[in-house]
């Protein structure tokens, strides 16, 4: 940027290039071509910025489209009939708690007569015993090679208390208890954080269920309190069985999905 | 022994408590009287019945310091300790004579709207029921019968609120499209044209009382564009507009002095008078939206000159002599009460009448205030609200009495029985609930719809409850 009217001294005194105003239109033209050229080719942090500005400059372009468009003769109130009708007093809110309206439970009625349960995960990968346990070596020359430490996600419940160390199998480390999980509502899409009442079934085995091992595609029982259910016959709903998505040894959570 | 028993006796004798009976507004009746301890609600209520030389003996409810009393004096005082020293004042309350079974079971589903149903009301002889639905149509319903008689079409939106006039002879509905519709209910015909002047969608309607006015020719509408307007049925035209307010009028009550009340989402309430469309008074206080209003003579306004004995009336000078008696009972020498209830989650109890301070605070509500309404004798508030709970307050000072929990959604409507026993509250956990109001618990727990209720109604001869909500069904519960 020139810093002083250098310039325009000269323009003034000789008068700009022959061919000055062509270019300058020429290369005005040019600038669109340029600035998507540097859209796709900016990298990192410097893309990003770029494209945050270009971002809010089609959203002002947009609304200064419509704003256009925007007829100055008097509209007519909506007649069209829109569904989803609300009384008054609830009219001017919006429905920001309308995630935790559960769909009616009569497709629920119609599943139990079914007598199956389709659950979203059918198949999972059976999980080996050597990938589940892991030998622990006891006693005084670490000869005694009956302990097992368990080396997947369990859950065992507030009242648990350990079987005295001397006479326990099945070692269930801390780390990987779990009393909370991500229970996502398959039709609206939202998640909660839900405390796990008990494991239901372990595809892998009955012993594993009876252990409490969490897997992929185990069905836990969740409690769905804070979701203020109710069956038709008023009687209010606390307790959803929900089916594991990950494996929550390697993510450290248990993510699940309610079956409705 | 029986020299001890003598001398226990005595003593038992000698335990009496000086007590003054006064009424609930707090003039005493008559002097203070020493009574025994073995005294019980039965002997006050036959002692008041002498003291008011009463030809019938009318049934009272007696409160110390707003506690019910239900056992005798003695054990009352040994249980809160209270000294027999000083006198005891005894409030005694008038109950209604009749007496409404709470209802139980859900005699009629009856399916005939298409879209959810958003308003339903009785008429004021309890003979006849309306409810308006988001399919634009409004509904009459037969209920010996429990079946659809008329269907009135004719609205291009919703019907968000309807009213029966005081002396039954029209109903009218407003939609979202700010239109009004007067029907007649004996065909289901509309009454003429629609009536249209609001520019954006009616929030709520309310009927000139009938002692004030008979047969029945006025009424007020409420819109969201912010004013109220005064229409006449006769006319079929807007006589007044009630401009003033900034946003949205969410309620309007036509009261039984000839004012207007009407609430906004201007946090303020006005007073307005009828002949010329006056503000009189504006009543400010709340820190958010005014939701809903409840005036202390609300029910006999409502019902006009019907009551449980289910008269019927030959001319409408007769009806507005008997309404204007029952109004007058009703009232007594208290100026009139009103109630409002806002989205910053308290409630505030005015006298506007007498001025235009709040006379209570009613704090509690851990969220918004969506309905209020006053007992039909006046004595209680009660309040729903989205905490999922209906408060009970006194309808006189505006004290907090007991709270009702039980719902696990926000509780949208609330409705009395008309003898003041019984309260019903109907939830978006699609469950309706009937509370007692002398032990303060659940009485009945009616679940049955498949979503949300979105309307009840409690018929004021007391027999019937109708609720409908966004499953499209009517239900019709009976005792």
């Amino acid at each position: 940027m020139p810093q002083g009217d250098y310039i325009e001294l000269h323009r003034k005194r000789n008068g700009y290039r022959h061919d000055h105003f062509q270019r300058k239109r020429k290369k005005e033209a040019r600038e669109v071509h340029k600035r998507s050229q540097f859209a796709q080719k900016a990298l990192g942090i410097k893309g990003k910025m770029f494209a945050k500005k270009r971002y809010a400059e089609k959203a002002l372009m947009k609304k200064t489209l419509a704003m256009h468009e925007e007829s100055s003769a008097r509209r007519q109130v909506e007649d069209d009939v829109h569904e989803g009708a609300v009384p008054a007093y609830l009219l001017d809110r919006e429905s920001t708690t309308r995630a935790k309206v559960l769909s009616n439970t009569i497709k629920q009625k119609r599943k139990e007569k079914a007598g199956k349960w389709d659950v979203p995960l059918p198949k999972v990968r059976p999980v080996a015993e050597d990938e589940m346990f892991r030998v622990i070596r006891s006693g005084k020359r670490k000869t005694k090679q009956w302990k097992r430490m368990i080396t997947k996600a369990t859950f065992v419940g507030p009242s648990f208390t350990r079987k005295p160390p001397k006479y326990e199998r099945f070692i269930r480390p801390t780390g990987l208890r779990f009393t909370k999980a991500h229970v996502t509502h398959p039709e609206l899409k939202c998640t909660f954080n839900l405390e796990i009442i008990g494991v239901k079934k372990n595809p892998n085995g009955p012993m594993y269920t009876s252990l409490g091992v969490v897997t992929k595609g185990t069905i836990i029982e969740v409690n769905v309190s804070e979701l203020g259910l109710v069956t038709p016959a008023g009687k209010v709903v606390w307790g959803k069985y929900a089916q594991v998505t990950n494996n929550p040894e390697n993510d450290g959570c248990i993510n699940a999905v309610l079956l409705v | 022994m029986e020299i001890d028993g003598a001398i226990e006796q005595q003593r038992e004798l000698n335990n009496s408590v000086m007590c003054q009976l006064s009424d609930p507004e707090g003039t005493p009746l008559g002097p203070p009287l020493y009574l025994p301890q073995s005294a019980g609600p039965k002997e006050l209520v036959q002692m008041v019945n002498k003291l008011l030389n009463n030809e019938e003996k009318y049934p009272y409810a007696f409160y110390i310091s707003d506690q019910e009393l239900l056992v005798e004096l003695g054990s009352y005082l040994t249980k809160n300790k209270v000294s027999v020293e000083k006198v005891l004042t005894i409030v005694y309350q008038p109950q209604a004579v009749f007496r409404i079974r709470p209802v139980t079971r859900c005699s009629a589903t009856i399916a005939g709207h298409t879209e959810a149903v958003l308003s339903v009301a009785f008429s004021p002889d309890g003979q006849q029921l309306a409810s308006g639905s988001g399919d634009t149509t409004v509904r009459l319903w037969d209920l010996n019968t429990q079946t659809p008689l008329f269907t009135c079409k004719g609205h291009k939106n919703w019907v968000l609120s309807i009213a029966w006039s005081p002396d039954g002879e029209h109903l009218v509905s407003g939609s979202k499209a700010g239109e009004l519709q007067c029907w007649d209910p004996k065909n289901g015909k509309p009454s003429g044209n629609p009536l249209i002047g609001h520019k954006k969608w009616i929030t709520g309607i309310s009927w000139e009382p009938v002692h004030l006015s008979a047969p029945c020719r006025r009424f007020v509408s409420a819109s969201k564009d912010g004013d109220a307007r005064i229409w006449d049925v006769t006319l079929r035209k807007c006589v007044i507009c009630l401009t003033g307010h900034t946003l949205a009028v969410t309620c309007v009550k036509w009261g039984g002095d000839g004012v207007i009340y009407t609430g906004s989402q201007d946090c303020t309430i006005k007073v307005w008078e009828t002949s010329q469309g006056k503000l009189i008074r504006e009543l400010k206080g709340h820190g958010h939206w005014v939701n809903s209003l409840a005036l202390s003579t609300e029910y006999v306004l409502r019902t006009g000159a019907f009551d449980h004995t289910g008269k019927k009336f030959s001319s409408p000078e007769e009806m507005k002599k008997v309404a204007l008696e029952r109004y007058n009972k009703m009232k007594g020498n208290a100026p009139e009460r009103l109630v409002s209830g806002s989205d910053d989650f308290t409630m505030f109890l005015w006298e506007p009448a007498v001025s235009k301070h709040p006379k209570t605070r009613m704090t509690g509500h851990q969220q918004l205030v969506n309905h209020v309404y006053f007992s039909p004798d006046g004595q209680w508030i009660a309040s729903a609200s989205f905490d999922k709970s209906v408060k009970l307050w006194n309808g006189t000072t505006g004290n907090f009495v007991a709270a009702f929990r039980g719902h696990v959604g926000p509780v949208y409507q609330i409705s009395w029985s008309a003898d003041s026993r019984l309260l019903l509250s109907g939830s978006k956990d699609s469950t309706l609930k009937v509370w007692d109001i002398r032990t303060k618990k659940l009485k009945q727990d009616l679940p049955g719809h498949a979503d949300e209720v979105f309307a009840v109604d409690w018929s004021p001869d007391g027999e019937k409850v109708a609720s409908g909500g966004r499953d499209r069904v009517l239900k019709l519960w009976m005792g």
